[in-house]
């Protein structure tokens, strides 16, 4: 399976503004200062390979959009958010004119930065595509139309040309769909929200957003714990500091890196990637996050290491 | 779970042992609760937590509970003679924002920090 990152963020789209841009030319211009990097070659190995991750990318400012591509026909992906419009052009631009498609969308829930981006996907607006939005939740075409349209949106969900269809799934029941087994489970959010575990030839993938672990009940650690098992990869709602998420950010549904790791470690996971990112930290608080949680990693290591990464915009994965 | 106490003054000084992991938090939030309910205006507490090998996300859980509490009551909660390893799960968990955080006991019983500031009212 091959993992894309179209969208990380949470909550609000969080775009790399001109200050921010401004002082990473500034930090990679001081790195320079004095070498000899007078070819296109230099400089491109002296981006890759010397300037610090926050210096050379982005972790993006698109809302959540994953994708699983198992090199089947069909499009296999995790939530809408604004990450969607960029997808959408990309698997547009990937078949002629006049190739139908087929989207399978896995929706966590309902919340706008997780459907922000549908009114923008392009494929949507194409007729003999087929768009199948898979969730948990009731009403999820009532949560569709009332985006896509007057007041908020000016067309109308009924005017998509598309066969756009809603399949409601029951947690803890598994489906086959596109190739790979997929399973849902139930999370702590307002609303609710839903993780997802994909499997396909002894892989085994894990989209959890939106999950707050109060911790309150052991059995609770445990079933996610057993939902994660041994799974090559979980990409994990870790937007706050494990003291806000227990203290001013409680009950607002979201996780910690802390968490994250406790969760993965005690379920044999190989890959933890952070993900949902507060769209108020900029790319060097996000890097120190990321490196924060790799230091708690070597410190908590049990009997195998859990390899961890920030996802951003982008990000290709291979399980 | 192992905790003993000891009175400094109008300071009691709690000294947890061992990890405080999801194995053991229950016991050590139960341990915590008689000593907890004596922390109030003119009585802090402060943790020990010398003897403290790790602390899970549950533990720190355990921790931000008392820490309510004692300020609902007018009280205030410090640590003390945090390990290095459960001194960097502190500064990643970003519990040194949330707790006075002291070298030694000795710096904690000294500073005002650790203590509610006069006319400091409950929550």
């Amino acid at each position: 399976m091959l993992i894309r990152f179209w969208g990380t963020r949470g909550s609000l789209p969080a775009p790399l503004g001109t200050a921010g841009l401004r002082r990473k030319l500034v930090r990679a211009l001081q790195k320079a200062a004095g070498r000899p990097l007078d070819t296109d070659e230099a400089l491109e190995r002296f981006v890759a390979e010397e300037l610090d991750f926050a210096t050379s990318h982005t972790f993006g400012g698109n809302t959540a959009c994953v994708q699983i591509d198992v090199g089947g026909p069909e499009y296999v992906l995790c939530d809408l958010g604004s990450g969607a419009r960029e997808f959408g052009l990309a698997a547009m631009a990937r078949y002629r004119p006049g190739v139908a498609q087929v989207f399978h969308v896995f929706l966590s829930h309902l919340h706008w930065d997780h459907i922000q981006g549908f009114p923008f996907f392009v494929p949507a607006y194409i007729p003999g595509n087929r768009i199948v939005i898979h969730g948990c939740h009731e009403g999820l075409e009532a949560g569709f139309r009332r985006q896509h349209g007057a007041p908020s949106f000016p067309v109308n969900f009924s005017q998509l040309p598309s066969t756009i269809e809603f399949v409601h799934l029951v947690p803890g029941e598994t489906y086959e769909v596109a190739g790979l087994r997929v399973t849902g489970k139930r999370q702590f959010h307002s609303g609710d929200s839903y993780a997802y575990r994909f499997e396909r030839d002894g892989k085994a993938v894990v989209y959890s957003t939106d999950s707050e672990h109060k911790l309150d009940d052991p059995a609770s650690a445990r079933g996610f714990a057993d939902f994660f098992r041994d799974a090559d990869l979980v990409i994990f709602d870790a937007m706050y500091s494990l003291a806000d998420a227990f203290s001013i950010k409680e009950d607002w549904g979201h996780s910690s890196n802390i968490v994250g790791v406790e969760l993965c470690q005690m379920a044999g996971v190989r890959h933890l990637c952070l993900f949902h990112h507060e769209p108020a930290y900029d790319d060097e608080k996000l890097t120190a996050i990321w490196r924060e949680t790799e230091r708690l990693e070597e410190l908590t290591r049990g009997e195998r290491p859990l390899r961890i990464t920030a996802a951003y915009d982008g990000l290709e994965l291979r399980v | 779970m192992e905790l003993s106490s000891a009175r400094h003054g109008d300071t009691i000084v709690l000294s947890p042992r061992g990890r405080i992991d999801h194995a053991r938090a229950e016991a050590f939030k139960t341990a915590l609760g008689p000593h907890l309910a004596q922390a109030g205006p003119g009585h802090p507490l402060v943790l020990d937590l010398g003897g403290v090998d790790y602390i899970a996300s549950v533990g720190l859980r355990v921790l931000m509970l008392a820490s309510r509490q004692a300020r609902a009551q007018g009280g205030t909660i410090a640590v003390a003679a945090l390990q290095p390893l459960v001194r960097e799960i502190f500064e990643i968990s970003k519990f040194t924002l949330v707790f006075p955080c002291f070298a030694s006991v000795a710096d904690a019983l000294a500073n005002p920090a650790a203590r509610p500031q006069p006319g400091a009212a409950g929550r």
